[in-house]
């Protein structure tokens, strides 16, 4: 298609022409790093926990009587739990990935790791130790999380304690990776501090920790065969998916049954999807109002490109109908916009895409965003192509749909 | 002559009526969508004691170690104060009033037996509390000064649970069980909600709910009550909440003049010089900091990184909106060459035709706004909705009100800036030739 006449037509609306092009390069720096920030917070959200979500429901339990035989609760509250119908599985657990509350602890491979980042005051920062959360809970906790274990075996009954001095531990592939690269996990010892070394008996594939940190350590984790201990605890439950909030309603009344004596706080009885729900809430907020404005984004563009369009077919009708009438054919009207159009975007998409680089620098210095991946930049100027050429088509098939006999009359 | 030109823009838009459909859409998607987070971010970063906050501030103390490094994901525990330190800033009486607070969260075992027990949020802190924060009462008071001593037992209610557990406004001489000891209410406060709740540790949720009960910081510690924030040691500790090497407390001071801020300033790098000199404190006591209410709000970030990004968003998309109209102002306004032109060869200054494209920018704008408005008014409305903590503060005040409908009008009068120079600069010959 022929340019020339196109760009020296545009040169008569320079301002305007230039002006299109600013709103189009601005549209697309702002989608281009809204994107990305959408399949950020996406990856965030939809971060796999490991354990068998869909089938999992929680409620916590607090004794009013400080005091007392804490296990001795534990025990005979599971026991009327597993009783109910429904529930295939409950255990009690001290913390849960995606929940409130998160212990972790350093972690070394060797005793003089230990000892030199202690020296450092820093378990992270030598490299050498890692500080996984640690998740305790009463026996067959790896069975009522759903948990696959990859390696070695589950806790026996007699190593179940309470308190951090447990002799085995279960931990997750990742803490295995950093903690024995090209070894084999099992049967290695864990230094964090305790009296003796922990041994590992299992490797679990994928559990999230509590609070997700970056990426690299959102999976260190490990379990303990540790009893939970106090007076507050969570109960969790397994059953039927669709079963799971009468199954709430009922572990709630049972345990009242039980001991009265006690507190169960509304909010905290859920299903796990509530409970992550609970944790990404901000994140999800953040998904929507960033969808939404690039959206916004986009639709004010399109809006300016098909106003001005209009416009200019309006203010030429006059000249395509000399066109048409000198033998133009309607496709060669149609193109002429759509090139136009196509010329005016991809100057705003070249700008576009080297203020979209600069927003994300400024981004990643205040936000600790992380860099834009290149090929955000491709897709979104097809996007805006794409975008550019729809809002146009309107105003050009109307142009195209003008008469010759327009030439002959008065402007 | 204003009202000719209104009369004209209004015919101008009316001949084209997607076109100005277009411009006010988009003016009003602008303004509602940066609307929404100004007024997210003004209640969110607003002045929770109004009147007030000129005279109140932060006091900052060094204890920590040399050698200590803050963790990147704990809390920091230099923020808050340990007991020693809390307790010689307040019982220095250098200020005109000051109080030592910390968080706690009780359990109350009402009398009615139609209730189960619940835990409650609040408070303990020292008698200057009320004073100082200007705490409006419903009945009784606060404690006296001697009550701290003492470590009595008493406590201050607000109207809300003293409702919930009474059935009456008037609690003040009733007994209240917190966590296994009665407590006498000797006041009942009206439910007082600064927002943020800036006195809090930090960590806690500042912007929901109120405080329920104040109790005195010494019946609380001697009772063993727990703090529901931040408790940071950095050497070994064993629970002692006494320790000088943990912070778990706050303390504001009231602060009548510069004169007054300098002094205490000056006592406050004293104490550090004398720690310092005992061998407690070991890093330089020109770190003591006396902060402002407002700015120690700033220092402590409390609106969310997120909130900040989504008003750059914002203004982002208003900013599109706005380029959006100046081309489409310029596209019309250059489209009535002709029009300019007869009113100019009729004697229109560059000045009329300025003035009257101004009007017809204007009207867009005003249009722009009411629209923008009530996006806004839909966007409030859906973060509202939302369960995070600030949601429930995001209203439009009448100042608000306003300053939408003004920005609406004078965004869009600067986006016809251009457009309306161009237009005026437009030469009457050349065009009326065409005519």
């Amino acid at each position: 298609m022929p340019l020339r006449p196109i760009l020296s037509s545009l040169r008569h609306h320079k301002l305007t022409a230039l002006l299109l092009m600013l709103q189009v390069a601005v549209t697309c720096a702002i989608v281009c790093n809204v994107a990305f920030m959408i399949s950020e917070r996406v990856g965030q959200v939809t971060l796999s926990s490991g354990v068998d979500e869909a089938a999992l429901s929680m409620l916590d339990s607090e004794m009013i009587r400080k005091g007392g035989n804490p296990q001795a609760q534990h025990a005979a509250d599971l026991a009327a739990l597993r009783a109910l119908p429904g529930v295939t599985a409950a255990v009690a657990v001290d913390s849960l990935p995606l929940g409130d509350g998160e212990s972790s602890y350093g972690a070394c491979a060797s005793a003089e790791d230990m000892a030199k980042a202690i020296a450092a005051h820093s378990m992270m920062q030598s490299g050498l130790c890692m500080q996984p959360a640690v998740f305790g809970g009463s026996p067959g906790e790896i069975g009522a999380l759903g948990l696959h274990l990859v390696e070695g075996r589950d806790f026996h009954q007699d190593e179940y304690m309470t308190g951090t001095e447990v002799p085995t531990a279960i931990i997750s592939k990742a803490l295995a990776d950093r903690l024995y690269p090209g070894k084999d996990p099992l049967g290695q010892s864990i230094y964090s501090g305790a009296d003796k070394p922990i041994r590992v008996v299992g490797v679990v594939g994928t559990l999230l920790r509590p609070h997700l940190r970056e990426s690299t350590s959102n999976q260190l984790a490990m379990i303990y065969p540790m009893l939970p201990n106090n007076a507050q605890v969570t109960y969790l439950l397994r059953s039927k998916p669709d079963d799971r909030q009468r199954v709430l309603r009922a572990a709630a009344a049972r345990l009242f049954q039980v001991n009265p004596d006690r507190i169960i706080p509304a909010e905290n009885m859920r299903t796990f999807e509530q409970m992550r729900g609970d944790y990404f809430q901000r994140d999800t907020t953040m998904i929507g109002l960033l969808l939404t404005s690039a959206l916004g984004l986009l639709f004010v563009t399109a809006l300016g490109i098909t106003g001005l369009a209009n416009f200019w077919v309006q203010q030429r009708t006059r000249q395509i109908g000399i066109r048409r009438a000198i033998g133009a054919t309607r496709t060669d009207i149609l193109r002429y916009f759509q090139g136009e159009n196509f010329l005016i975007v991809s100057a705003g998409i070249v700008i576009g895409l080297l203020l979209a680089v600069l927003l994300n620098l400024i981004l990643m210095a205040h936000y600790e965003l992380p860099r834009l991946p290149l090929f955000y930049l491709p897709i979104s100027a097809a996007v805006l192509w794409l975008l550019g050429q729809l809002a146009v088509l309107g105003p050009a098939m109307r142009a195209a749909r003008v008469p010759p006999v327009v030439a002959t009359r008065a402007a | 002559m204003f009202g000719y030109y209104l009369d004209l823009a209004l015919r101008s838009l009316k001949r084209n009526k997607v076109l100005t459909a277009l411009m006010v859409l988009a003016i009003g998607l602008g303004i509602g969508a940066s609307m929404t987070m100004v007024t997210v971010l003004h209640v969110m970063s607003g002045d929770p004691l109004p009147g007030r906050s000129g005279e109140i501030y932060y006091p900052h103390l060094d204890p920590l170690p040399l050698d200590y490094h803050k963790s990147e994901y704990g809390p920091d525990p230099g923020v808050n104060f340990s007991w020693p330190d809390a307790m010689a800033l307040v019982s220095a009486h250098r200020a005109e009033r000051q109080a030592a607070m910390a968080g706690g969260h009780l359990l109350v075992k009402p009398e009615r037996t139609d209730l189960r027990p619940f835990y409650v949020d609040g408070h303990y802190t020292t008698a200057d509390f009320f004073a100082m924060f200007g705490v409006p009462f419903v009945h009784g008071q606060g404690w006296a000064a001697s009550a701290d001593g003492a470590r009595e037992h008493v406590v201050v209610l607000s109207e809300t649970l003293g409702r919930k557990l009474f059935g009456s406004a008037d609690a003040t001489g009733r007994m209240v069980r917190l966590n296994d000891t009665d407590f006498r209410v000797v006041g009942v406060a009206a439910d007082w909600r600064p927002q943020p709740l800036f006195y809090a540790d930090a960590s806690a949720r500042v912007f929901s709910a109120a405080d329920q009960f104040f109790v005195p910081l010494s019946a609380a510690l001697d009772l063993k009550f727990d703090t529901s924030g931040n408790v940071s040691a950095w050497s070994s500790f064993d629970g002692d909440m006494k320790s000088p090497t943990v912070t778990w407390l706050q303390v504001w001071v009231q602060l009548k003049d510069s004169t007054q801020v300098a002094a205490y300033r000056q006592f406050l790098i004293d104490y550090s010089t004398n720690q310092k000199r005992l061998g407690r404190f070991e890093r330089a006591p020109g770190n003591a900091h006396l902060y402002g209410l407002m700015e120690w709000l700033d220092h402590q970030k409390l609106v969310p990184a997120d909130v900040r990004l989504q008003l750059w968003l914002a203004l982002g998309f208003l900013l599109v909106c706005m380029v959006n109209i100046v081309a489409l102002l310029l596209a019309k306004f250059l489209r009535r060459s002709g029009e300019v032109s007869v009113r100019r060869a009729l004697g229109a200054r560059r000045r009329d035709i300025f003035q009257q494209m101004g009007v017809e920018s204007m009207v867009i704008g005003l249009a722009g706004g009411v629209l923008g408005l009530v996006i806004a008014q839909v966007g409030l409305w859906s973060v509202r909705r939302r369960p995070d903590d600030y949601a429930h503060l995001a209203q439009m005040d009448p100042s608000m009100l306003i300053g939408t409908l003004l920005l609406a009008v004078f965004a869009s009068m600067l986006a016809g800036l251009l457009p309306a120079w161009r237009a005026c600069r437009i030469t009457p010959a050349l065009q009326l030739k065409t005519l």
